[in-house]
């Protein structure tokens, strides 16, 4: 049965034309776009403007108003071991008595009832985790004490003990300082490398993620441009994601996206804009 | 010698042999241990409050039983299995919610065991009604009611241990745990329910009003030891325990202090040995945490 979608063997993620209303209100309209196996792609977009509904979507959470959403050729269902995650806004609770380790070990069998049953298989497994994510001096520490760096490293393990084939990282660069940015960015797509697994990485902007994605989607208002960066981060492409004139300025090797004028429409008709208004 | 000339005068002559006493060390010790494994997570979930609003509710249970002359204990589990379900029903699950649907039950439950407490006490003419209900009856418990003790602890203690690990991942991160698959709202009912047993099983041991302090203290106290979840839940367990039973010691003794020969009440102790122990835990944990970041440079 699954040889039917051999053709496409190589793709982790097909969402096709996905629209999503919540409560009255559309949160996406016609998104459509592709990730493949090993592939780290750059969620990028505003506040609001869709990504946790997207990862929602995807891991099965909320049921689109239409559209399909394919993951490694199946209709997407709860609890999808080939999808690991990161949840945004992370901020352990100091209070929940429980080491990093510990979190990590239940990245393996912590949505299963009873108590945990610690192998040496287990621990083995534990221990070459924390040290693909580089958080072996930290294992041992009450999770709820880790600086917001430690514990999104921490989470990310636990997103890929279980050898998930799609990886959702939902903002894990929020509150974090520029340092430990990159050091994410950079732990991200290296673990993705060695493990071969599919990131879809949701981001404000999308400077820290250049040097390691393979591809960007756009998110704005719901809807989605994605493709290289080069493609999708143009002044045309944004402009007419956005309905609204979009500067696209390249400096160095970053890229600035510069909001135009409320009042400078796509067309640029109305470019004389009467003095004093803006 | 020595321990056996102490152990004669803490604990006074008599105390092991007493019928009351035996019922008191075997249902302190089950509440208590209930009460530390429901309360580490009750902690860690941060829902003190709706433990503590449930106990107080139960007092509404508590006194009704009372007045139909059965134990006050089927009166706690009723009302706060109802409780807890009312809460679940009106949106204990949103954080936002959560205190807010709390307050209304336990409200409306204060109401009625105001009224039922003043029929308890009209219809008696005592006042041992409220006594019993607010503040425990340890030493009044028939010996025929610890098996049903017994099985309630157990069945409080089973829904904790099978919600064990989706318990942890729900209280750390909803979002991460639904994601894993998990049924937030069938996790969030069942502990709820070990909660309101947890709760009954306290309150006919030191009193509803004060089976927080069992709850909770206990709870807090082992937080601050280990950074280990089974380790907290074994330390909370022992220490409700050894309050218990010392609180059920001093109780006894306190018999022979005053001429008068009135002995306190149980429940103060063990909360007062409770708070003791969490205010000394406190500092010493706090201390050596100060101690670990000062010398932190140095070690590096």
């Amino acid at each position: 049965m699954a040889d039917t979608a051999q053709s496409s063997s190589s793709e982790i993620l097909a969402v096709a034309n996905v629209s999503v209303s919540l409560s009255g209100r559309e949160i996406l309209r016609d998104v459509s776009f592709r990730c493949d196996a090993g592939e780290f792609i750059g969620l990028i977009g505003s506040n609001g403007a869709g990504k946790t509904t997207l990862f929602r979507v995807i891991m099965g959470l909320i049921a689109p108003t239409s559209g399909t959403i394919r993951v490694a050729g199946k209709a997407r269902s709860r609890r999808n071991p080939l999808i690991g995650y990161v949840p945004q806004k992370i901020g352990l609770d100091p209070d929940m008595p429980i080491r990093a380790r510990d979190l990590v070990g239940l990245g393996i069998d912590g949505h299963r009832f009873g108590m945990p049953r610690p192998t040496a298989k287990r621990n083995a497994l534990i221990d070459a985790m924390l040290d693909a994510v580089d958080a072996t001096s930290f294992a041992n520490a009450r999770v709820g004490n880790l600086s917001g760096g430690e514990q999104q490293r921490i989470m990310i393990a636990h997103a890929l003990i279980s050898r998930p084939s799609l990886l959702l990282l939902d903002e894990p660069l929020a509150n974090l300082d520029i340092r430990s940015e990159q050091e994410v960015v950079s732990l991200v797509a290296r673990v993705a490398k060695v493990q071969h697994v599919a990131v879809l990485f949701a981001a404000h902007g999308m400077n820290p993620l250049l040097p390691v994605m393979d591809r960007v989607v756009y998110i704005a208002g719901g809807r989605v441009a994605s493709g290289n960066t080069e493609d999708v981060v143009t002044t045309e492409s944004l402009s007419r994601l956005y309905g609204r004139h979009i500067d696209v300025i390249r400096v160095h090797d970053r890229v600035l996206v510069v909001a135009g004028r409320e009042d400078e429409g796509l067309h640029h008709a109305e470019l004389a804009a009467p003095p004093g208004s803006a | 010698m020595i321990p056996a000339s102490i152990g004669s005068a803490i604990i006074e002559p008599g105390f092991f042999s007493s019928a009351p006493v035996q019922v008191a060390l075997v249902v302190g010790a089950v509440a208590a241990v209930v009460s530390g494994v429901v309360g580490v997570f009750t902690v860690a979930r941060g829902q003190s409050f709706a433990g503590h609003s449930l106990a107080d509710v139960g007092t509404a249970g508590g006194s009704a039983a009372f007045l139909l002359g059965i134990s006050p204990l089927f009166g706690f589990v009723a009302m706060n299995l109802i409780a807890a379900g009312v809460m679940e029903l009106i949106g204990i699950r949103r954080r936002r919610g959560r205190d807010i649907a709390t307050g209304v039950v336990l409200g409306a439950a204060l109401g009625l065991a105001a009224l039922f407490l003043y029929f308890d006490t009209t219809s008696t003419s005592t006042t041992g009604a409220t006594i019993n209900v607010l503040f425990g009856s340890i030493f009044t418990l028939p010996s025929s009611m610890v098996p049903v003790i017994v099985a309630l602890s157990a069945l409080a203690i089973a829904i904790t241990l099978f919600l064990y690990r989706p318990l942890i991942l729900s209280s750390l991160s909803p979002d991460l745990a639904a994601a894993r698959g998990i049924p937030l709202r069938f996790v969030g009912v069942g502990f709820l329910a070990a909660l309101a047993l947890a709760v009954s099983l306290s309150a006919i041991t030191i009193g509803a009003i004060l089976s927080t302090a069992l709850l909770i203290g206990p709870a807090a106290t082992a937080l601050r030891l280990t950074k280990r979840t089974g380790f907290a839940v074994a330390a909370a367990a022992v220490i409700g325990v050894g309050a218990t039973w010392l609180g059920v010691v001093l109780a006894y003794d306190s018999y022979y202090w005053t001429p008068s020969h009135r002995g306190w009440p149980v429940s103060f102790f063990v909360v007062t040995v409770v708070f003791v122990l969490y205010l000394v835990v406190n500092l010493v944990a706090t201390r050596r945490a100060s101690g670990r970041r000062t010398s932190a440079p140095e070690a590096r």
